[in-house]
């Protein structure tokens, strides 16, 4: 079946998932459906403490059992040593189908690629995978299918009961006895705990991992007693020069900055900019240009964020500091300087669900002016890929980037026009996973295009003096110089789904094929 | 053309191309590695052809690691081995053979 | 056989390495006037030949969307250049900038290679222009000369570093070190109705330092400068263009002349300020600055 961004979704798919296509962005707006609750082991004795001393114990104090789910969040990333602790033991006890829903997988799992093989791993759930597990998914090695899911469509996952949880291993930077966790304090600082809170309320069993032990309470718990079942304390959660880096270094590379220039130039010529509007942008260098260069104007014009969202670094975190922006509300740390901002009391904490859920009474991303992201591919119908690299191989991860070009009014997406020799614009993207309906503009180092049903942004960027061009005028631009590429071979077998938000299908993805030399002709 | 000893053009930098020949056993004994293999290896392939064709070469060992080199790098890359290869650099056919 | 492009805008020649496919792939998007395709200083001595078949494939493939293509060929003492302007003339560079020189006479060896090769490669006779760099106190001193020495030169550019050691100096940061050769090359070129281009600025951490010396070269008469990263360009681009109270006044006084040349009219006043025929040429060239950086529509 064909859906509503023109991919091809096989039948077997739909029935072996009981999902639908895609239907459009804001298919589900207004349905009303039943929460799913969780089970909830009560405790009324008064003997005191929840801590188990092994994560071995802890398994059979959940009723770990064959093809079971687990989840995990991502707030340490690469620095992460919660899911291959916890997989090794499970891994150990021989236990088989695992699923694995996680709010991220990357390089700190590449340990994993064993017990895919082997089987201890079965079916994977995440807003991505990078690395080594997602080279063995698309080389066909896992047995069931990888679904990737925004960080909403997860929580909304969650919620319906899609998906149920039957052990969630939260890892805390600071925990006490009795399961308040932290992300603040000991050794493994993170900053927020934002991708774990919606597993506390969703999950069967709930275990805090921690590497420092505080007294009780551990207060204001970011995940509270109320919600967790045992405690384990291990050596280490993580790696602290890997959770969160120093901030990075301005970039001097004069092509982002072109593209930053090019991007600050449109923000403040659309009338959202104005007093009080509303911001998210990422890590990259560019994004991180662009930040500092609005900043700039932002001074000079007086005018003032009212909020800024999203995984926060040092650049968002400086306008909190330099009082440009009324407050942040935060969901990921991405170095030192954004840990540190936390403690400022107009920098809040808030959840995956509160942040992107499309399934709740309403996410923060909906009152989003603007959202700057980055992208692998965009197609001249203006879909994004943010998963799937080059060589067909799984390689990033769809984070908010659906979520909030879904939400915010004006969601622009900063790519360079070649990667290399790889066109960032094409004809066709080789996996969906933004629609192009939610995205507005594209901003390359060749000029800016603006997605034709914003026809209100073109009228009102008619005397801006900025390289305007069409999708497809970028597109003939990028292959008059590199040629135009041709397609990535896959194989028949679907290794992976790409859902969107709202659960349905957003596109499929299918197992590598060696490249072979076409026949001469 | 022959090929007269081993040689080597480019270098593995972002956008570039590390081209090497030595003589061949009878043929084109082509290789390629590139990260862009997927999208262009076709063409890349037909670029390395022609290339050898205009220089009149049909006895070669060429082996390309290529960064996403666009044609016209491939093209230099590939001559440079070639001229290299036969120690001429000088008079070099611009416009005949090198085109 | 007057080559139309001698008198283009040049504001900011981008120095580039021909060797560096990274470089040379698409230097447009920062919109320089003119790149300088470097064969010499840039490209290590055991790259020379393998820069050349980069060069020449880059000017033949690249579309540079309107930026002029200089080549900076290898010095007349050593074994390159005239293999160097075989591959930049069958290629069809725009100019040959010639480093270190020192007479005219390095200036008609060039030229004499040149015509060879349009006549080899079958490009059209003098459709190659020359630029000469001053690199020593000789070259600067002979600056008259040289820019007299061929139909072909359409400039001469400062080369600061290796002037400054052959004056027993360096570099200062002050431009006092810089203030005679300027002076010296500024007057020859407009004596000779060539242009002229100041030096590269390296220190890339000093924007402030870059702008004053720009705002200084642009006083003193420059027509633009050699740039090494795009970068400098917008700094260049905004001080080398015209105000709008010199655009309007341009636009009048080129109006008028036109007029009043028609009326047999010499002398009259625009503004209140004496004018004649001799304010034509620069009425024009502030109204092309002005177009070029965009800030003028007009058609005068």
């Amino acid at each position: 079946m064909i859906n509503a961004v023109g991919r091809e979704i096989p039948d077997y798919i739909l029935n072996q998932t009981g999902k639908k296509p895609f239907q459009g962005s804001f298919h589900y707006d207004g349905t009303i459906f039943k929460k799913h609750g969780p089970n909830v082991k009560v405790v009324m004795n008064n003997s005191g403490s929840k801590l188990v001393p092994t994560i071995d114990e802890v398994l059979d104090k959940c009723d770990a059992h064959d093809g079971m789910v687990v989840s995990f969040h991502h707030h340490f990333r690469d620095g992460d040593k919660v899911v291959c602790q916890v997989m090794e033991a499970i891994h150990r006890r021989g236990l088989k189908d695992i699923t694995i829903c996680a709010s991220s997988l990357g390089k700190a799992h590449d340990a994993l690629v064993p017990m895919i093989e082997d089987g201890t791993i079965t079916n994977i759930q995440s807003s991505g995978v990078r690395g080594k597990i997602g080279q063995a998914i698309s080389e066909g090695k896992l047995k069931g299918l990888a679904i990737m899911r925004s960080h909403g469509g997860r929580v909304r996952a969650l919620m319906t009961g899609e998906v149920k949880i039957d052990i969630a291993f939260i890892g805390s930077p600071t925990a006490d006895e009795y399961g308040n966790l932290r992300a603040i304090g000991g050794k493994s600082d993170c900053g927020v705990l934002s991708y774990a809170m919606p597993d506390s309320f969703h999950a069967n069993w709930v275990v805090g991992i921690t590497d420092c032990l505080v007294p009780y309470p551990n207060f204001p718990a970011h995940i509270g007693q109320t919600r967790v079942d045992y405690v384990v304390v291990v050596d280490e959660i993580g790696d602290p020069k890997k959770i969160a880096t120093g901030a990075a270094k301005p970039t001097t590379d004069q092509r982002k900055l072109l593209m930053a220039e090019y991007c600050t130039q449109f923000v403040v010529n659309t009338p959202y900019f104005k007093d009080g509007f509303s911001y998210q942008t990422g890590v990259g260098g560019a994004s991180i240009a662009s930040t500092l260069s609005l900043t700039k104007i932002m001074k000079e014009r007086n005018i003032r964020m009212g909020f800024g969202v999203g995984g926060l670094t040092k650049a968002m975190c400086d306008l909190l500091r330099n009082d440009q922006v009324n407050c942040l509300l935060d969901v990921q740390d991405f170095d030192t300087s954004a840990v540190e901002s936390v403690k400022n009391l107009k920098h809040f904490r808030i959840s995956a669900s509160e942040y992107a859920n499309p399934f709740n009474k309403g996410a923060v991303v909906n009152k989003l002016d603007f959202v700057i992201l980055a992208a692998l591919e965009v197609d001249v119908n203006f879909n994004c890929n943010v998963v799937v690299g080059s060589d067909g191989v799984i390689t990033g991860a769809q984070g908010g980037h659906p979520d909030t070009a879904a939400g915010a009014k004006c969601a622009i997406v900063i790519a360079p026009l070649l990667q290399g020799r790889i066109p960032a614009i094409c004809s066709e993207v080789t996996t969906v996973t933004t629609p192009g309906e939610t995205v507005d503009v594209v901003v390359t180092d060749y000029g800016i295009a603006i997605n034709p049903r914003r026809q209100d942004l073109i009228e009102c960027m008619k005397d801006v003096d900025l390289p305007f061009k069409t999708i497809e005028e970028l597109r003939d631009i990028a292959y008059s110089i590199v040629g135009e590429p041709e397609k990535v071979q896959f194989e028949d077998r679907i290794v992976g789904i790409i859902e969107a938000r709202d659960g349905t299908i957003m596109d499929v993805v299918r197992q590598i094929k060696p490249f072979e030399f076409r026949e001469e002709v | 053309m022959e090929i007269i000893k081993p040689a080597a053009a480019g270098t593995l930098e972002s956008s570039d191309c590390q081209v090497t020949v030595e003589k061949g056993d009878g043929g084109i004994d082509f290789s390629l590695e590139s990260a862009v293999i997927n999208q262009y290896g076709n063409q890349i392939r037909k670029v390395v052809f022609e290339t050898l064709e205009n220089l009149g070469i049909d006895n070669v060992k060429i082996r390309i690691v290529d960064k996403g080199a666009l044609d016209c790098t491939i093209k230099a890359r590939i001559e440079g081995a070639v001229y290299r290869s036969v120690d001429q650099y000088d008079n070099l056919p611009w416009g005949g053979a090198i085109r | 056989m007057k080559n139309p492009n001698k008198q283009r805008l040049r504001r900011t020649m981008m120095f580039l390495n021909a060797q560096k496919p990274s470089l040379i792939k698409d230097p447009y998007i920062y919109k320089p006037d003119s790149i300088m395709l470097d064969l010499e200083d840039a490209v290590a001595e055991n790259q020379k030949d393998a820069a050349r078949f980069s060069l020449y494939h880059a000017l033949k493939t690249i579309d540079y969307r309107g930026c002029e293509r200089v080549v900076r060929i290898n010095g007349l003492d050593t074994p390159y250049w005239k293999e160097d302007i075989r591959c930049s003339v069958a290629g069809g560079a725009d100019t040959i900038r010639i480093p270190k020189t020192e007479s005219a006479q390095d200036v008609k060896m060039v030229e004499w290679e040149i015509e060879k090769a349009e006549k080899e490669f079958g490009r059209p006779e003098g459709s190659t222009l020359i630029m000469a760099a001053l690199e020593s106190a000789r070259g600067v001193m002979r600056a008259l000369d040289i820019c007299d020495a061929s139909e072909r030169m359409m400039g001469i550019a400062l080369s600061g570093g290796d002037y400054t050691k052959d004056l027993m100096t360096h570099i200062t940061g002050t431009g006092v070190e810089l203030m005679g050769a300027r002076q010296n090359m500024i007057i020859a070129a407009r004596a000779a109705h060539v242009q002229c281009f100041d030096t590269v600025f390296t220190n890339l951490d000093d924007m402030e330092g870059f702008r004053k010396e720009v705002e200084t070269i642009h006083l003193m008469g420059f027509d633009g400068k050699s740039i090494i990263n795009p970068r400098q360009i917008d700094i260049v681009h905004e001080i080398f263009t015209p105000t709008q109270k010199e655009i309007i006044f341009a636009e009048k006084v080129v109006t008028e002349i036109d007029t009043k040349k028609a009326q047999g009219i010499g002398v009259f006043t625009v503004d209140g300020k004496m004018i004649d025929i001799a304010f034509y040429d620069g009425a024009k060239r502030t109204l092309r600055l002005a177009k070029a950086a965009g800030v003028y529509k007009g058609e005068v």
